[in-house]
């Protein structure tokens, strides 16, 4: 078997090198300010180098092509459910309400687990959404974002 | 002694009508969740905190020991009848257990999974019960620099020593502790990586990033391979009871699973993995009826989930007498105490015996509760593993968010959600382990305090680190637990071989 490069696993090692800068530039922006020991920088400094050290470790598994084997990958599903998160997301900022999102949400997530019925799960997320909202509402007493669906129970 | 005085008073608190009904909620709860497929106590915890911050501490807790105990049951339940383990803890398990299944054997290996768990749970609770005032009493007189080591023993054990690579192991723990960075800086009041999002000066809150590794991770991945893998969800078919020769063949491997689970969790050595298959290989090499195994042999069914449930009870030792989280189930639980103000550790002893008392006191009862409850409602399990998978999983995503906007309905901290199961899917196609994050987020500020109190006292002289004798012991383990697995590249590779 031939090993071969693994660049997938060189783009984690580069991420990893880079949330190592980030938190580095992070840290040296901060003013010490305690007297003794040590200050607020410590710990990023550490946290810093040691995610540089493992991005090197990660690039050599890379490069010797030592990264677990993986299955073949279906983006559409994905895609589905982070729309559907998306679409909750945006509902909730601007005020479409708790049950609505819900629904949504419920709809997409199953349609990407293989469903043909958007239309049945959209009423069953619709319902869970109304149930939830009332229990949490009126029995435990937290607020959940209200649209103008809610508005109306 | 004290330790009966302590547990009677915690039974006390623990049969008070409220508290008897919040630790059925959570036994039920518990398994009922982990019963769903590839959602483990961890995540049970997790989902379920926002809801109840508005709760009685005193009750809430002891719900989460119930959810503690009841979602590692509900998670056997789901390896021996579809093979699709919740959790690292129960991949042993599944191993004789869904053969047995297959074999028209699935009642007995439940019910030697449930009673063996029961034996497990109940001698492990009572070697909680002695330990604890005992490691309380030691650790009263720990200085900071002895809690920053223990903490570093704990990374190095749960992300490199035992994982199948250290490399990736670290990782992830380092990923965790640059999570546990942002928000404002304690003790000077400036902010670090929250670039003014108010919603990241607090820092990231456990419960969304644990939600969103492992709900909203779990959900894209297995989402993502659907096409490759179909579960196949075996009936029970026969008789539940086990008969006399099932009886014969299983209490030894009871015992000794026990036997090795309890220290293995107690020891901050990473969880119920290692012992589960300890057990499983012991079992293997000590049975009359090799021929069995690989085909479906009690033993294999026995001896492991006594080890996952011993060692659950053992790494509540950690926990409740240092603080200290040892897996992801545990940082759940800690963030549990920590939503009420409370923090384990030897104080909450002398502050709220009331509080941990009762807390180990419902671990009986729970325990008690599963074994009464758990075999008759089996059918009832059985029906929720087969809800259909699209609407299982959205649902999990509806609760899940759901939790995240009751805590926070702010808009940044869905996203944060979303972002973090990206995370948890990438991770879990590429491999790198899940539980050090969670670790390395709740434990890395506090080991950054314990650090710099530590080096505060010692008015900034590094080498208070090392002039305890009990935290340079330490220290040199975790060096040695750091280098040893380079050298050793065989070493955690034994659950191949296994396979």
């Amino acid at each position: 078997m031939t090993r071969r490069i693994d660049v997938a696993g060189l783009v984690i090692a580069f991420i990893l090198l880079a949330i190592a800068g980030a938190i580095w530039w992070d840290m040296s922006s901060l003013s010490i300010s305690s007297v003794y020991g040590v200050g607020p920088k410590a710990m990023p400094m550490i946290v810093a180098v040691g995610l540089a050290i493992l991005a090197l470790g990660n690039a050599v598994m890379a490069f010797r092509g030592e990264l677990p084997a993986r299955d073949s990958l279906d983006w559409k599903p994905i895609v589905l459910i982070l729309g559907g998160l998306a679409a909750l997301i945006a509902l909730i900022r601007f005020g479409g309400g708790f049950i609505f999102a819900t629904s949504i949400l419920f709809a997409a997530t199953s349609t990407a687990f293989g469903r043909r019925a958007i239309i049945t799960d959209l009423v069953i997320g619709f319902v869970i959404g109304v149930v939830v909202y009332l229990l949490f509402s009126k029995l435990l007493t937290l607020s959940l974002p209200v649209g103008p669906l809610e508005r109306l129970i | 002694m004290d330790a009966f005085i302590s547990l009677a008073n915690g039974l006390t608190i623990a049969i008070q009508p409220m508290n008897l009904l919040f630790a059925l909620v959570g036994v039920l709860l518990g398994t009922a969740v982990g019963v769903l497929p590839g959602i483990g106590p961890a995540l049970t915890v997790a989902l379920l905190l926002p809801i109840t911050f508005k709760l009685d501490p005193g009750g809430s807790i002891i719900m989460f020991a119930g959810i503690y105990y009841g979602g590692m049951y509900g998670g056997s339940t789901t390896a021996i009848l579809i093979n699709t383990p919740g959790e690292s803890a129960s991949m042993a398990t599944a191993l004789e257990g869904n053969k047995m299944a297959k074999a028209g054997r699935g009642g007995p290996a439940l019910a030697t999974s449930a009673i063996g768990s029961f034996v497990a749970g109940t001698i492990a609770t009572i070697g909680l019960t002695f330990l604890a005032p005992f490691l309380v009493e030691l650790a009263i007189q720990f200085g900071p620099e002895d809690y920053f080591a223990l903490m570093c023993v704990a990374f190095v054990t749960v992300s490199a020593t035992f994982g199948d690579s250290p490399v990736r192991g670290l990782t992830s723990l380092f990923i965790g502790l640059a999570l546990g960075l942002v928000g404002i800086d304690i003790l000077t009041g400036q902010s670090r990586l929250a670039y003014g999002v108010p919603e990241l000066f607090d820092g990231i809150e456990v419960t969304t990033l644990a939600v969103g590794l492992f709900a909203v991770g779990e959900a894209l991945y297995v989402a993502s391979r659907r096409h490759i893998h179909e579960e196949k969800l075996e009936p029970v078919r026969g008789s539940l009871w086990m008969t006399k020769q099932d009886w014969k063949r299983s209490w030894k491997p009871w015992l000794r699973g026990t036997a090795l689970g309890f220290p293995i969790g107690a020891l901050p050595a990473g969880g119920a993995e290692i012992p589960t298959f300890l057990s499983y290989s012991t079992e293997k090499k000590l049975t009359k009826h090799p021929e069995e195994f690989g085909h479906g042999a009690i033993e294999g069914v026995a001896g492991p989930e006594a080890a996952n449930n011993a060692s659950a009870a053992g790494t509540l030792v950690p926990l409740l007498t240092l603080g200290l989280p040892t897996s992801a189930t545990a940082a759940m639980m800690l963030a549990g105490f920590q939503q009420y103000g409370l923090n384990p550790g030897p104080l909450l002893f002398a502050e709220r015996p009331d509080l941990v008392w009762g807390l180990i006191a419902s671990l009986f009862i729970a325990n008690a509760m599963l074994l009464v409850l758990n075999l008759p409602l089996v059918g009832l399990w059985v029906r929720l593993l087969a809800i259909p998978q699209p609407w299982l999983y959205a649902g999990i995503l509806v609760f899940a968010t759901m939790g995240t906007i009751a805590a926070n309905p702010s808009p940044v901290e869905l996203m944060m959600l979303s972002a973090f199961g990206v995370l948890g899917f990438l991770m879990r196609r590429f491999d790198y382990p899940i539980a050090p994050v969670v670790v390395g987020l709740i434990l890395g500020p506090i080991a950054e305090s314990q650090l710099r109190r530590a080096l505060s006292i010692s008015l900034g002289d590094p080498m208070v680190l090392v002039q305890s004798p009990f935290s340079a012991i330490l220290l040199l383990i975790a060096l040695v637990a750091l280098i040893l697995p380079f050298f050793l590249k065989g070493m955690g590779r034994f659950k191949a071989a296994e396979d």
